[in-house]
């Protein structure tokens, strides 16, 4: 079996792809470095939330708030769009064509937008049963933790309508490919930080 | 068997599998721990314990086949993960010990 | 809030009572008179300085160039010297603001002439100011000039996102400024600790200043530390391996990582205090399960590093020139590398000796106390490869060696104080006391400004062309040095005779003599302020006698030395090609260090981009409609912000080619103007006669 040198975390466009390999490399390895400083940021809000999870002051706790079926169908909505745009990165890699591509990307936004929307209908439910960001300082670090996740998905999800857009526009020129490169890096590393909040808030919580 | 595929097909289908393999496991080990919190039955520490450690590989399986770390790259690539892996530990293990060794003092004190 | 609420208030809480003169005429008491003044003082300094600059700007027809060569540039040496810029005129302002201080406490026998509110509006910016706005502008401008030259590289990695960086660092250091005119600074300290920085004790805008101004810089540092360390890892010239580096790119290298790693811990306690004054949160609150010991935690899993991050690139500008003023090798490379990357490790697991006395038990504090002796020794290291670098070298005795030995002595007596605090049991006793004071002055001063003084002296002559006046740099050095002696030396011992810091007045006649001896120290050192800004004016204008066109005044080392000066903003004609270390000392040994290649080839360089400037401005509009509850403000800067970037993301045509022709007429040019210019022994280096080519004498090159 003969591999190919490996540039950059993620999967790599290979040497088929000339000149836009080449760019990958300093490209990608910066995103990187931005995301383990963005891990960085989650940690700290990870370590916020464990130390204040006793921290309900009388109000509502992790059983009487959190839905663990609804959360556990966010999980896989997300594991979905995690295949689907490793999907996409093997459209962009080995293509044909861009319609391909398009197609993944649309079904990992199609999922990201429901894992949004179950979430968004969470925090309601969790609103409603009197969970309130200022009720408490468990509550507070809830809703640092899991909305900034959401923050993320979210800005994902603009990041890939506007790199459709490019595609669109320019095709798929290297700095559209660098685009969808690094997509699917944060794709994959916000993924990873669901599995954490999955983990240690909600199955924690509740265990 | 059908005709041998050329060198970009094999890639091609490798990667596939590596994608599917992912899914696969990380499927597997969620479900597994949101059944047992599920359907409980178990030891609350045991289960904290299960539910962490499935977590870490689950963590290692999406590192593995989703974003294609591996011990064959450039260097600095998995240099910096694991430099970033440490700190991370220094500081989110750090925080809580200090902040559990206040909780611990504060509640003492306000003992009679 | 409803929408209508959004305009209901179209200035938000801004109001005529936001003018520093408002409550002197409300309220015209003396204590009033005198606070009013003096901030009306500073107020109208900012102003005056801001119109004076749009008066001469207009009057001189140089918007256009502002614009188009500074502000919209993308070369790393004009954003460089932007940053230093910035650097100097908050140096400028926190100075003043010690000056004032040391003035209220030697005044300050149960009384004194400063508010206590207004006192803590001064020690608070005076501390954000120096660490955020002085000495981070500082070292990033040094490193963005420096580095990318010394690895041999044309440019940063992303020079458009180098640009943002400084757009958004100038954005927070306006805000700052901005805050002295309208509304007051935090009282908080720079560290702002809840819960004194909640709504419930600190209602006014002044934590919410502190708050978005320091967001806007912790955020521009993290892109540009993600900038230099992909740049230093992937943009360095052909046979640069690592091990090849100068030590002052290594340095650059860790406080990089240092930058990348412990700004997210700052930025969370910014943002958790912030959703806790706006939002109602309970991060740091008194009641309902806040806890305001995590803030302490959070800020200095920052604030630890960052002293490190401030220390690191002064630790690589004194290498090089110890070495370059001693005409020898840096001695014992390698042990400073090692050294440099077990301070960046280390400075990850001292934090909690900051807040000894916060109440976790005693064998925390004894783990974290070992730590802090532990860091010590990696820094000892490198005092002593600097002294045995010394050791038998032709030590020249010019401006950067005398603050270069200023910085040894003072530097080393700083650091046994430290090691004096990082024992818990000592630290009770000090803690809170002027000590603490006279001990982190006693590191930031010598070591870091020293340090970004001696790289401004150092590398003037290659950014503008022609060297600093030496008479001038000397009688700074020296204020600088003796003022510092006499503002920071009396401070230990009031702070083992019990002064807290941060007091406006205390009661006890025996602080007198020494207060006072502070205070002059601190006159001395604004004389030193003044002689530098002096030195400037000098310089410039005698600047046709100092030219050094051929860009070598100084017998460097690195490859910086190995283009023209000012440099062409392609850095170098042809990638140079490395075999070792102190590869521009190995070229001029073998005679090959002004050649020309056979070929040229077309260079491609980023197109300006007015990405910088704009998000700058973006990012102040958002922090001041923050601050003041300006939300149609906030709202329309964020959504234009997200607008930027989406545009930016369909910029194509990004760059631009110098053609090989004009790089090779260039190169020739200065060629020939090297070899018609005559070599000068390091006898006349500070003499005119330094055209800016070294004559050679054997100098050492490192294996």
């Amino acid at each position: 079996m003969n591999r190919e040198a490996v540039r950059h975390p993620g999967l790599n466009l290979g040497a088929a792809h000339g000149r836009d390999d080449e760019a990958a490399e300093r490209v990608m390895f910066g995103f990187w470095v931005f995301l383990m400083s963005d891990a960085i940021l989650f940690g700290m809000v990870f370590a916020t939330y464990v130390t204040s999870v006793h921290a309900t002051a009388g109000g509502p706790g992790p059983h009487q708030l959190y839905d663990i079926t609804s959360v556990f169908v966010e999980t896989l909505l997300l594991l979905a769009s995690s295949f689907t745009f490793g999907m996409a990165s093997l459209a962009l890699k080995y293509g044909p064509g861009k319609g391909r591509l398009a197609g993944w990307m649309i079904a990992t936004l199609a999922l990201g937008i429901g894992f949004l929307a179950l979430e968004v209908h969470d925090f309601t439910a969790m609103f409603a049963a009197g969970g309130v960001p200022s009720r408490s300082g468990f509550l507070s670090a809830f809703f640092d933790l899991v909305p900034l996740h959401g923050l993320h998905v979210a800005a994902g999800c603009v990041w890939l309508v506007c790199l459709l857009g490019q595609i669109a526009r320019y095709g798929l020129d290297t700095q559209a490919k660098l685009g969808v490169m690094r997509l699917a890096l944060f794709w994959h590393f916000l993924d990873i930080i669901w599995i954490m909040i999955f983990s240690v808030v909600y199955l924690a919580g509740l265990a | 068997m059908s005709a041998p595929l050329s060198d970009r097909d094999q890639a091609r289908r490798r990667e596939f599998h590596s994608y599917v393999w992912g899914a696969g496991l990380a499927l597997v080990l969620t479900v597994v721990p949101f059944a047992l919190v599920h359907w409980g039955g178990i030891p609350r520490i045991d289960l904290l314990v299960t539910i962490g450690v499935l977590a870490l590989v689950q963590l290692l399986v999406h590192f593995r086949f989703f974003l294609h770390i591996g011990f064959r790259q450039k260097r600095e690539d998995l240099q910096l993960i694991l430099f970033s892996a440490l700190l991370l530990t220094i500081m989110v293990s750090g925080t809580i010990w200090i902040m559990a060794s206040l909780a611990l003092r504060m509640t003492l004190a306000a003992q009679p | 809030m409803s929408i209508a609420g959004i305009f209901e208030h179209p200035l938000g809480r801004l109001g005529p009572d936001a003018l520093p003169f408002w409550q002197m005429l409300q309220h015209p008491t003396e204590g009033n008179i005198i606070n009013g003044c003096v901030a009306t003082g500073a107020a109208s300094m900012v102003v005056i300085g801001a119109l004076v600059m749009v008066v001469l700007l207009t009057r001189y027809r140089r918007w256009g160039v502002l614009w188009s060569d500074w502000l919209t540039s993308p070369d790393h040496k004009k954003i460089g010297i932007m940053y230093v810029a910035i650097a100097f005129v908050m140096l400028a302002r926190a100075l003043i603001e010690a000056v004032l201080m040391r003035a209220q406490q030697a005044f300050g026998l149960s009384g004194g002439f400063l508010s206590p509110d207004h006192f803590a509006q001064l020690f608070s910016t005076h501390g954000t100011i120096m660490i955020f706005f002085m000495a981070m502008p500082f070292l990033t401008g040094i490193i963005n000039y420096v580095m990318p030259m010394q690895i041999g590289a044309r440019d940063v990695s992303f020079p458009v996102l180098n640009s943002i960086s400084l757009g958004l660092t100038a954005a927070g250091a306006g805000l700052v400024m901005v805050s002295l005119v309208i509304g007051k600074f935090s009282t908080g300290g720079w560290f702002g600790y809840p819960p004194f920085t909640e709504a419930s004790f600190s209602p006014g805008v002044g934590p919410d200043y502190w708050i978005w101004s320091l967001t806007l810089a912790s955020l521009g540092s993290t892109l540009t530390g993600i900038n230099f360390a992909v740049t230093i890892y992937k943009e360095r010239a052909p046979g640069m391996t690592l091990m090849r580096m100068p030590l002052f790119t290594w340095t650059a290298l860790c406080t990089s990582i240092l930058m990348i790693f412990a700004m997210p811990p700052l930025t969370v306690a910014t943002a958790q205090l912030a959703l806790d004054r706006y939002l109602g949160f309970h991060y740091f609150t008194n009641a309902l399960g806040g806890n305001m010991m995590n803030f302490a935690n959070l800020f200095w899993l920052f604030g630890h590093p960052e002293v490190y991050i401030l220390i690191l690139p002064s630790f690589g500008v004194f290498s090089e020139v110890i070495s370059t003023f001693s005409g020898k090798v840096l001695y014992g490379y390698r042990s400073l590398v090692m050294a440099t990357m077990a301070i960046t490790v280390l400075s990850f697991t001292v934090w909690l000796h900051h807040f000894f006395t916060m109440g976790q038990n005693a064998n925390m504090n004894a783990a974290f106390g070992i730590a802090s002796m532990l860091i010590g020794v990696p820094t000892g290291v490198k005092i002593y490869d600097w002294m045995l670098t010394m050791f038998r070298g032709r030590v020249r005795f010019t401006v950067p060696m005398v603050y270069s030995f200023g910085f040894i002595l003072l530097f080393v007596l700083g650091g046994m104080s430290g090691i004096l605090l990082a024992n818990p049991s000592v630290d009770y006793q000090v803690h809170n006391t002027v000590f603490l004071v006279a001990h982190f002055h006693n590191m930031a001063v010598p070591g870091v400004l020293f340090g970004m003084l001696v790289a401004y002296h150092f590398w003037f002559p290659k950014a503008f062309g022609f060297r600093l006046d030496e008479r001038w740099g000397m009688v700074s050095a020296l204020c600088w040095i003796f003022g510092f002696m006499a503002a920071f030396f009396p401070l230990y011992v009031l702070g083992v005779m019990g002064l807290p810091r941060r007091t406006v007045a205390y009661s006890e006649a025996s602080y007198v003599p020494l207060e006072w001896v502070a205070f002059l120290g601190a006159l001395l050192i604004l004389v030193a302020l003044g002689s530098l800004l002096w030195q400037l004016r000098v310089s410039i204008r005698h600047r046709d006698e100092n030219r050094v066109a051929a860009g070598d005044p100084w017998n460097g080392r690195s490859l910086e030395w190995a283009t023209s000066a000012p440099p062409p903003e392609y850095n170098f004609a042809v990638i140079p090609s490395v075999e070792g270390r102190d590869a521009f000392a190995r070229a001029k040994e073998e005679g090959c260090a002004y050649q020309s290649p056979d070929t040229y080839r077309d260079i491609e360089l980023p197109r300006n981009s007015a990405m910088g400037p704009v998000t700058g401005a973006i990012g102040f509009a958002l922090g001041f409609g923050l601050v003041w509850h300006i939300w149609w403000l906030v709202i329309l800067s964020f959504l234009a912000a997200v607008t930027t970037l989406i545009v930016r993301g369909f910029a194509r045509d990004t760059t631009r080619v110098v053609p090989a022709d004009e790089v090779r007429r260039e190169h020739l040019r200065w060629i020939a103007a090297v070899n018609a210019t005559t070599a000068v022994s390091r006898v006349d280096e500070c003499r005119p006669v330094n055209d800016g080519r070294a004559r050679y004498e054997a100098i050492g090159v490192a294996p």
